[in-house]
């Protein structure tokens, strides 16, 4: 008797385990073909625009063109109001320079808006050239993604921006972007960034930054019209964006970055 | 057949009603608007964002009076420049040019920062002068028009 009751139950422990390791495949088999499935679709470049009638903005800097005079960085903080505070920049310029040894010196004296003085003498450089650096408009960007309250989006013609009425200021974002893009306004308390001027760009006007920039090393441009100047430029030159390995669906394109860049 | 309701059923089917009818009325409250008409985020937030007044005014409203100095401009190295990148954000300007005036930066420093010497600058794309060495103690303007750098003054 007490040996039929045990079968029994044992029967019936074998049977649910069956049962539960079944529905426990089933579900991990599904999560992980969904990944596989969703995963495929992220690597594609520069996820697909949706609505068709509005451009799409990618970015050109041309690293060979910038010759560091900083009014870049310093057009941007008139047109945006951006703090005068060495500290607070929508956009920046750093200087990298190789010496002979194989060290990298970096510098970036206020965002390089006072202009750059070489430091390292001229016999001990290998190379030396500027970055100009801003928001990179991601179009899989991770600040938008962290953000508790969607007060961050991608705007449909992929520009990054800030709701500041929605804002909460919790710096989850500042932290989250990898290119150090983003900063907290002292006054209004709340995320601050590149908007590529969307408020000259809906006025048809350049952004501040390519306004002024006296070599043309920046470009902005429609990625998704195939005869714009942009897409001519991507075709021809070999572009790289900062950090592909993060995935981030970067729309900012630099031509002759070197590997020193982080 | 008649089927057992424990007591407690209709009384946490109640207590979940309330909940989740209390949820949809805060919610209809606290979420604003235009939330979600495209994305995760307040549409009216894209006009927001439309609203900051411009302070570069772009090369084109400049011509429309300088004219001068777009045809000057045009027939030496400095045509690709927009006249903001040394004369500073323009629009108070365009708006009212009688009481604005407009930048006129002058000194060695200003035209050295783009034209001193850095070895980060590649010679193509920029020609570039040794401040320490190019006529010191004269002003740039004195012998080079801003406008036509290579149409020399005397």
């Amino acid at each position: 008797m007490s040996q039929s009751t045990s079968t029994m139950g044992n029967e019936k422990v074998v049977s649910s385990r069956r049962k539960f390791l079944k529905t426990a495949a089933t579900i991990a088999g599904a999560t992980i073909g969904y990944s596989w499935l969703k995963s495929s679709q992220v690597l594609l470049h520069a996820a697909e625009p949706k609505n068709e009638s509005l451009p799409w903005y990618g970015i050109v800097i041309d690293i060979q063109k910038c010759i560091g005079c900083g009014n870049c960085a310093k057009a941007c903080k008139n047109e945006n109001d951006v703090p005068k505070e060495p500290f607070f920049f929508r956009t920046w310029i750093e200087q990298y320079t190789v010496k002979n040894d194989g060290s990298v010196d970096i510098v970036s004296p206020n965002g390089g808006i006072d202009g750059f003085e070489q430091r390292v003498p001229t016999e001990d450089i290998f190379k030396s050239f500027f970055v100009p650096k801003m928001c990179n408009h991601c179009s899989k960007s991770p600040c938008t993604q962290v953000c508790p309250v969607g007060a961050t989006y991608e705007s449909p013609e992929g520009v990054v921006l800030i709701d500041e009425k929605y804002c909460i200021g919790c710096r989850y974002c500042v932290q989250a972007c990898p290119y150090g893009c983003r900063f907290i306004h002292p006054v209004k308390k709340v995320a601050n960034k590149c908007t590529l001027c969307y408020h000259r760009l809906k006025k048809g006007l350049a952004p501040a930054c390519m306004e002024v920039c006296p070599t043309g090393a920046r470009m902005y441009g429609n990625l998704r019209d195939k005869n714009s100047e942009i897409v001519k430029f991507l075709k021809e030159h070999t572009t790289q964006v900062l950090r592909p390995h993060l995935n981030t669906g970067s729309k900012l394109y630099y031509n002759a970055l070197s590997s020193e860049v982080r | 057949m008649k089927f057992y309701v424990p007591p407690q059923i209709p009384r946490l089917a109640l207590a979940f009603g309330l909940f989740i009818t209390l949820f949809l009325v805060l919610r209809h409250f606290l979420v604003p608007d235009t939330f979600g008409k495209y994305g995760h985020y307040r549409a009216a937030s894209l006009i927001d964002n439309t609203l900051p007044e411009i302070h570069y005014a772009g090369q084109q409203a400049c011509f429309v009076c300088h004219q001068d100095i777009e045809d000057k401009k045009a027939q030496d190295v400095h045509s690709d420049i927009h006249c903001e990148t040394c004369h500073g954000p323009g629009e108070k300007h365009v708006v009212n040019s009688k009481v604005e005036k407009i930048l006129k930066p002058t000194g060695r420093e200003f035209c050295g920062s783009c034209h001193a010497l850095n070895a980060a600058k590649l010679k193509s794309a920029i020609f570039q002068i040794d401040l320490y060495k190019h006529n010191i103690g004269k002003n740039c303007i004195e012998c080079h028009n801003p406008h036509q750098p290579w149409e020399m003054k005397k």
